[in-house]
């Protein structure tokens, strides 16, 4: 243990000891993160992993974009710890899910529910005193109320009528105004973290690519990166380079299908029958590279496991070309339209401050104004060689969701030809490295810039150098309390255009 | 001659009427790049639903069975009152005009409590719009009308309306005939809930307005209301076309047969034509923010207003000082 420092630093996807990880008295620790926050941290991970029956150990993973490093801090807490969320709002979603899995309770949290509906993995301890037998529904929990006159209540979901994911929505309105929407997820919880627990077996990579589907690849480069760095693996660097393709490929079809579906919930049928099919083009040249539209097994622990001979790299190459031409004109529509112009301005905005008091990420955080991006921030991969420009809008609102969308798409497509370029020249052919056995006792914090924003995994190795604990915090997780605060005083009509702009997954939520 | 094709008109209507939403969606398929579903995609729609059975909420009372009904008769009705290039409308008396506005409205009233009756939020939600909404349109159409009414002859009655309204017509009152062909427009396309104001595409119960209203219902009922409102965008199509296309072709055409035959074809043409510019406004535009529905509506209702207020003003002629009024005794 280190005496005297308060925190530990560390590096994207860089492992250190266990025993580094200063461990703080309870005061000290909210001080310490209160504080870290304070000076332009974000909360990127917070989390418990058991020790022994009585106790645990909370460790807080705070992103530091000044000095692009992380800082770990930890502390032990027992059933009962003063709540984080009164100093630090974006801790509230990560202390309901500390709660509920663990029946540790924090005390003073404003809004204490559960997530994700599922028996606390300490049987006998909960944190809302449920028997240990009850049957908990999904969704069954206390929502907030409005009442009085033409105030009323409407509930959407969890099934819905489109084909989307389950997710329940409440919203409080009065008349057409929504006063308060609140959001119940927990559906599609499978226990994936659980599961990762004395991994990594054949399973691990599987559990990865589909813990968010539209995600396979973000969630599998944070995996792997993970792994190699506990493993000591240097990645080749024609994988690195291959993985970045990958990584801006799925952010291309993402942002295309959803700038199409955009358009789509005003109504404004030219882009969104375009994107639609452009964003089956981006799709495709995934397809090419593995053999999978959603990039399955393609990123593996040691590099990649297909390769891109120089006839595909000029075939992706002219492809994209022509791609981006034809997202340039759909989408150029949608901001020459004033009628998709007066729907999409001034629609569910959010400040910048707001912004980084949740702790958004990713486009959500970027349409505010915040230069947050791992890829510039905490580069890790092939971006430590090949930058990516930040993109910001001012603005808040879901013009500046979508715009911050197009911008990205432009710089994608430009990364991916510098990529391909690079490819090119490159004269290495090795894909995978041999990947060894883990180091134990040690904790590693994974980052990458998902198409939704800051994908964090967080792995600690027992002593045997298998995973003790395992957390993932998928976009998702941090946005969709962005989404809530985005709909106050709006129309109500007007939600599923926030949703859209938001684009948030359950399943990565859910986990 | 005329009395042989006395029911023709309303069977027409009854008839062609799913083919306009049929073809508003293949303009809107092909603006897609999208070969789009068959024209006649509505009718199969109807005869399936026809067969289907229906199921029926334990929370719902027969205000929700007759809702449907109800809505279909309205229309059925209104259809017996609304001429058709130069057939006669077999139903014709003065004030009839505000008996089709009532009959929309007793459908939309029956609709709506149909929706509450489910006692969903969302339907509960689309009745109020539905409801907000039509109260703003109901002016703009009964204005309209109205000023129509004065200029064309004086007579309440649509069939008056529409063989009074010729070119020559066109020639001396274009600009209040214009006015009220802009508010018409925006009442065809708030009443059959399109695009500004409605999409009748979206699966987004919270966007919604009519669409909501009917979520609960199916088989024949939802039959009878897919029915109901292709009957309603034909009758109010017809309003608008009898208005702009006034082809009476009588004058040149000596025989009766063939001028009927002439003007109702150009009616038909109208017809499909107004339905291939509905489905090029709901390809090129967006749907407008809810809250703005109403300024759009109330803006329909001041140019009623405004047309009605210009053909009550006594217009003077540039040669000789005969108004309306005189010219109209005249013309008897």
């Amino acid at each position: 243990m280190v005496i005297g420092l308060k925190t530990a630093t560390l590096y994207n996807a860089t492992a250190i000891g266990l025993s580094e990880v200063p461990l703080l008295d309870s005061f000290e620790f909210r001080h310490e993160v209160a504080a870290q926050i304070q000076q332009g941290g974000r909360l990127s991970a917070l989390f418990v992993m058991p020790q022994g029956l009585d106790h645990a150990r909370m460790f807080a993973v705070i992103g530091n974009p000044q000095q692009s490093a992380l800082t770990v801090c930890s502390t032990m807490v027992g059933s009962r710890y003063e709540s984080l969320t009164t100093s630090v709002p974006q801790a509230h979603w990560f202390e309901r899910e500390i709660a509920e899995q663990w029946g540790i309770v924090p005390e003073g949290h404003p809004w204490l529910k559960p997530i994700r509906f599922h028996a606390s993995y300490h049987p006998g301890q909960d944190a809302w005193q449920r028997d240990s037998g009850a049957e908990i529904l999904p969704g069954v929990a206390p929502y907030f109320r409005v009442a009085g006159e033409e105030c009323h209540e409407v509930a959407v979901g969890p099934v819905h009528a489109g084909v989307i994911e389950p997710g329940h929505f409440r919203f409080q309105c009065h008349g057409e105004i929504v006063l308060n929407l609140e959001i119940e997820l927990g559906y599609q919880h499978r226990g994936i973290e659980r599961a990762l627990i004395g991994g990594p077996n054949k399973r691990t990579l599987h559990y990865m690519e589909t813990l968010a589907g539209d995600t396979t690849i973000g969630h599998a480069t944070a995996y792997c990166e993970a792994l190699e760095s506990l493993a000591g693996t240097s990645v080749p660097m024609r994988a690195q380079a291959i993985r970045g393709i990958a990584l801006e490929l799925e952010r291309l079809a993402c942002h295309t299908g959803d700038l199409g579906a955009l358009a789509d919930d005003v109504g404004y049928l030219p882009t969104a029958n375009y994107c639609g099919r452009l964003r089956g083009d981006f799709l495709n040249s995934t397809a090419s590279l593995c053999g999978n539209r959603f990039g399955r097994s393609l990123v593996r622990p040691g590099g990649v496991g297909f390769d891109l001979d120089q006839a595909r790299i000029e075939q992706m190459s002219d492809k994209l070309a022509k791609a981006l031409t034809d997202v340039d004109g759909a989408v150029r529509l949608l901001w020459n339209s004033p009628s998709v112009q007066s729907r999409f301005e001034d629609c569910g905005t959010l400040s910048l401050e707001l912004s980084r008091q949740l702790g958004l990420v990713g486009p959500a955080a970027r349409a505010c104004g915040d230069e947050v991006d791992v890829r510039h921030d905490f580069p890790s991969g092939i971006y430590r060689y090949h930058q990516v420009a930040v993109s910001t809008v001012g603005a808040g609102d879901v013009f500046a969701r979508a715009f911050v969308r197009w911008l990205e798409i432009q710089r994608s497509v430009a990364f991916i030809q510098q990529q391909l370029d690079f490819l090119k020249k490159l004269k290495t052919t090795t894909l995978l490295a041999p990947v060894g056995k883990m180091r134990g006792d040690s904790l590693i914090v994974s980052l990458v810039e998902g198409w939704r924003g800051e994908i964090c995994h967080v792995g600690i190795t027992n002593s045997a150098g298998q995973f003790a604990h395992y957390k993932v915090c998928d976009p998702s997780f941090h946005n969709w309390s962005g989404l809530a605060m985005a709909l106050r005083n709006q129309q109500i009509s007007d939600f599923p255009l926030n949703n859209k702009s938001f684009n948030l997954s359950y399943c990565g939520h859910d986990l | 001659m005329k009395h042989g094709f006395r029911y023709l008109d309303p069977l027409l209507g009854l008839i062609l009427a799913p083919m306009l939403l049929g073809i508003i969606n293949r303009v809107k398929s092909w603006f897609g790049g999208r070969q789009g579903p068959p024209l006649m995609q509505v009718y199969f729609d109807i005869a399936k639903l026809l067969r289907k059975g229906a199921v029926y909420s334990e929370t719902t009372s027969w205000l929700f069975r007759a809702g449907p009904i109800v809505s279909l008769a309205a229309m059925m009705t209104a259809l017996f009152m609304v001429p058709f290039g130069n057939l006669q409308a077999p139903l014709s008396f003065s004030g009839d005009l505000i008996l089709l506005a009532y009959l929309l409205a007793l459908a939309r009233f029956f609709t709506v409590l149909a929706a509450l009756d489910t006692g969903s939020a969302f339907e509960g939600m689309g009745a109020s719009r539905e409801v907000q909404f039509s109260a703003l349109a109901e002016p703009a159409l009964i204005l309209g009308l109205a000023a129509v009414a004065r200029i064309s002859g004086g007579t309440l009655s649509l069939s008056g309306i529409h063989h009074g309204v010729t070119f020559s017509l066109w020639f001396q009152s274009g600009l209040i005939l214009s006015l009220v062909t802009a508010a018409l427009s925006v009442v065809f396309l708030c009443e059959n809930s399109r695009i500004p104001v409605d999409d009748p595409n979206t699966h987004l119960e919270l966007t919604m307005i009519h669409e909501v209203m009917v979520l609960d219902h199916n088989g024949p009922d939802l039959a009878f209301i897919t029915y109901g409102a292709a009957l309603k965008m034909w009758l109010l199509g017809a309003l608008l076309v009898s208005l702009v296309l006034p082809a009476h072709t009588h004058d040149l055409i000596p025989i009766d047969f063939i001028s009927t035959l002439v003007d109702t074809a150009i009616a038909l043409c109208g017809m499909f034509l107004l339905a291939i510019l509905t489905g090029i406004v709901e390809s090129r535009m967006a749907r407008v923010k809810m809250n703005r529905v109403p300024q759009l509506l109330i803006g329909a209702s001041a140019i009623a207003a405004l047309a009605l207020a210009l053909a009550v003003q006594p217009v003077k002629e540039k040669n000789g000082n005969r108004t309306h009024e005189t010219q109209v005794t005249y013309r008897n």
